[in-house]
């Protein structure tokens, strides 16, 4: 009896039909967290099902239930109206639910059609010529023309993502989720891809879509639910969202996802992607501290290099380096920084031509590398906070005298840092990797932002941040430029540059495609960079 | 130097030169598997031992080659069955789990040798052979090639049929798929436990093979540390084959040939220390590395345990 109200009630929430699936109840706890706290939602065939929310919020937990990657603690999954347990992603697959997951799971060696056909019968042969009608029928249903024998490491990003929605309707098109799918994508990109969903939800697919950008959800969402802390806080129906504007929308997502929080902060905007452009300053009297010439730097397995990379960086300018991610970002930093030689032309630091010298001679000439592996390149994740806030003094005055570690005063200076930027963690002594995101980068920004610094490259400082901590770091690099730090700040958040840039130059397949003055017309143009569609 | 050239000497370096390549091709062809797959079988050794000494006492007992093999096959899956569960289920790592193995298989095997035959070394048979009619009875290399125990010839058809299987079969793309992105594989609905697991029995079964041949019908008795780093040749083959059977098949030639070299030009009474001459395999391997190694790609998630959710 219990199970029959449930289930009424999941399928009762939208007008009488019954949802292509729904979750009603769902539990789920990690250690000392509950990442989903009682949360009842129902996915109805044609429609958009927009969930957003902060990380941490529970929509990556939700999906990885509903593709049979987490077992629910307690509540339960309804198929078309009936419980059901998905206890594997074979199980999931074979019901029709097909999940594009954020980052691709596709095998780079292996062909288009190869990768559509994974996860077959294993004792059988390749049989390639029922999969090549079922890719025809596919690629209408998408509108896409890819190449079935394509390998797909050659392949853009973004048709890589369609060839993951192909694979995620491969074995039948009730339910496709997709988990972030414009993070990696171009403006163009994001274009298509709502297209391509519009397409599928009028052909009757019940489509969830998880973002944490409200411009996403507004435009594509039929009907938009908002998770915090693991709670389902509010929806808005389809009926009641077609009678909305933007603004209505917007206000309503707001209130639910910040509820009585202050609402005039930083997160708001992040969320919006709105940015207060930053006033014109004037830069262009000073001299260069950064040039960069003719750049480029050898290409190893994976990895996109540069070629004939040349710009100036001023004191108190940031330039934000745009981008597909995997078009030459990783070696610009890291030829920058010194990690990486270059093949071909010069970095000069003021007046001193530092292309052969290596991290330590740019180290000391106020260079600083903010990389984006925080845990790994950037702290030792089982060293203390302490340590790791001295990583880069190791052996030298005043920290160690004679070769011997002065624990007392790493411990302390590590206590005053700690309070000075708010990095949250038990003591000094805890290891940094038991530390979020957001107060790891807190501390690599303690440890590379001192008096001594003239120089910072960022890169994709604020990936995989908390809006809280998207804007303490976004805060922090304003101010360093305000104090003349000369800013290089490399991000695939378009959003993010546009907030912070003076200029913007934009990478494409290792060149710099061109540098745009962030003024009114920047974005569009950034936008045709980034396809490599414009010289600037 | 004229002996050098002599019919008989020829046909006895590349019957010599097969004899000692067969096991570095079964355990090339293994390692081949698992690497494929994802794991970076270093245990091989120890499977090739265990193989060695399970088919010794399989064929002294029974008198059947056939079952020396087998139980060969079978005791090389033992050990692997030990990388499966301690690598891939419980995620342990994958060099130091090897050694330990191969270490561990060393000492188990001298021990049982001597418990078993106290310091006695007895002697198998002589193998029976197949001499294959027509291409038997071509001058000098018939004999060197087309007169071998049957296995030489199953193991070079089963290079050729692997090849066929990576390329046409879902068995070569879940391989694949598991040591390039598991987590594709995973999301494809196949356990990614599952097979690596089996590819590791597979690489044991052969290597288990591999070691009885050496036993069984390189030497014709079993003694202690025999395979003396066959199994590592193996690894180094798998390694600069790229994935591909018939580049093992060439490298197993290869080392059969300098391998053979080392007995060839002893008898021959070539006036060489017999310490260099030794040497030459391992000298080759270096060689080799230093050449090809640089080439060499690796799946990328080689040697890494999957864990649902990890990236």
């Amino acid at each position: 009896m219990a199970q029959e109200t449930v289930s009424a009630r999941a399928a009762g929430a939208s007008s009488g039909r019954v949802p292509a699936i729904a979750v009603t109840g769902i539990t789920k706890r990690y250690p000392g967290v509950v990442a989903n706290d009682d949360v009842s939602l129902a996915f109805h065939a044609g429609e958009i099902h927009v969930l957003l929310g902060e990380n941490g919020a529970g929509k990556s937990t939700l999906i990885a239930m509903l593709a049979g990657m987490q077992q629910p603690d307690s509540g339960e999954i309804l198929l078309a109206g009936r419980p059901m347990r998905l206890t594997s992603p074979r199980v999931s697959l074979d019901h029709g639910i097909g999940t594009v997951f954020q980052h691709v799971l596709l095998v780079p060696s292996l062909t288009v059609i190869e990768n559509l056909m994974l996860g077959g019968p294993w004792w059988q042969r390749l049989n390639k010529a029922p999969a090549l009608a079922r890719f025809a029928e596919l690629s209408g249903l998408l509108g896409v023309s890819i190449d079935p024998d394509a390998q797909i490491g050659r392949l853009s990003l973004g048709q890589q993502q369609q060839v993951e929605i192909m694979r995620a309707l491969w074995r039948g098109e009730q339910v496709l989720i997709l988990d972030e799918p414009t993070s990696m994508l171009t403006p163009q990109g994001v274009r298509d891809l709502g297209e391509v969903l519009k397409r599928l939800r009028d052909k009757g697919v019940a489509i969830v879509l998880i973002t944490h950008k409200m411009q996403e959800a507004y435009e594509f969402g039929d009907r938009i639910s908002v998770l915090r802390l693991g709670r389902l806080v509010g929806s808005i129906e389809p009926g009641r969202r077609a009678t909305m504007s933007q603004h209505d929308v917007t206000e309503e997502v707001i209130h639910l996802m910040f509820g009585a929080r202050d609402k005039t902060g930083g997160e708001v905007d992040v969320l919006l992607g709105q940015h207060r452009r930053r006033a014109d300053r004037n830069i262009a009297n000073q001299s260069p501290r950064l040039i960069v010439r003719h750049l480029s730097t050898v290409a190893e397995r994976g990895e996109c290099p540069i070629r004939d990379v040349s710009f100036e960086l001023r004191p108190g300018e940031i330039l934000g380096i745009a981008g597909v991610d995997g078009n030459g970002q990783k070696h610009l930093a890291e030829v920058l920084a010194g990690q990486r030689p270059a093949a071909e032309g010069e970095i000069v630091i003021g007046d001193r031509n530092v292309t052969v010298g290596g991290v330590e001679a740019r180290r000391e000439l106020g260079l600083r590398y903010i990389t984006d592996e925080r845990l790994g390149e950037g702290t030792v994740g089982i060293f203390s906070v302490a340590t790791n806030l001295v990583l880069k003094e190791i052996g030298r005055p005043p920290l160690w005298r004679n070769g011997l570690t002065l624990w007392d005063k790493v411990n302390q200076q590590a206590r005053d840092q700690i309070r000075t930027y708010d990095i949250r963690t038990p003591s000094e002594r805890t290891p940094i990797a038991k530390l979020s995101g957001g107060n790891i980068q807190k501390a690599l920004l303690a440890r590379e932002l001192t008096e001594t610094a003239s120089i910072a490259i960022f890169n994709k400082p604020t990936y995989g941040l908390d809006l809280h901590n998207i804007r303490l770091a976004r805060e922090r690099i304003r101010d360093g430029a305000e104090k003349g730090l000369a800013t290089i700040v490399i991000s695939t958040e378009l959003d993010e540059l546009l907030e912070l840039s003076d200029r913007i130059g934009v990478m494409f397949q290792g060149r710099l495609a061109g540098i745009v003055d962030n003024a009114g017309q920047a974005e569009r143009q950034i936008g045709l960079l980034m396809t490599g569609a414009a010289q600037g | 130097m004229d002996v050098l050239l002599t019919q008989s000497f020829l046909t006895s370096l590349i019957f010599g030169a097969v004899t000692a390549g067969i096991p570095l091709l079964l355990a090339g062809l293994g390692e081949q598997i698992s690497e494929k797959a994802g794991v970076l079988n270093i245990g091989i050794e120890g499977m090739m031992l265990f193989g060695a000494y399970c088919g010794f006492v399989a064929a002294y007992y029974t008198g059947s080659f056939w079952l020396g093999y087998l139980f060969g096959g079978l005791g090389g899956m033992v050990v692997a069955a030990l990388v499966a569960l301690l690598c891939i289920r419980l995620g342990l790592n994958q060099i130091v789990i090897g050694i330990a193995l191969t270490i561990g298989f060393e000492g188990l095997t001298a021990l049982l040798h001597y418990v078993q035959f106290s310091r006695t070394y007895p002697r198998l048979s002589p193998v029976p052979t197949l001499a294959i009619p027509g291409l038997s009875d071509i001058p000098v290399l018939g004999q060197a090639l087309f007169n071998h125990n049957a296995l030489v010839y199953l193991a070079v058809l089963l290079t050729f049929f692997l090849a066929w299987l990576f390329r046409n079969s879902f068995i070569g793309l879940n391989l694949e798929s598991a040591g390039n992105k598991p987590a594709a594989l995973d999301a494809a609905g196949v356990s990614v436990l599952a097979t690596r697991s089996a590819a590791v029995l597979a690489t044991g079964f052969l290597a288990g093979i591999g070691g009885a041949y050496m036993a069984n019908v390189g030497a014709g008795l079993f003694v202690p540390f025999m395979t003396n780093g066959a199994g590592f040749i193996g690894i180094v083959l798998a390694m600069l084959a790229r994935g591909r059977p018939v580049w093992v098949l060439l490298g197993a030639a290869l080392f059969g040939i300098s391998l053979a070299m080392t007995t060839a030009l002893q008898v021959a009474g070539i006036n060489i220390p017999t310490d260099v001459v030794q040497m030459l395999p391992f000298a080759m391997v270096m060689l080799v590395l230093v050449i090809f190694a640089r080439h060499s790609v690796l799946p990328p998630a080689l040697g890494l345990p999957y864990v649902r959710g990890e990236r």
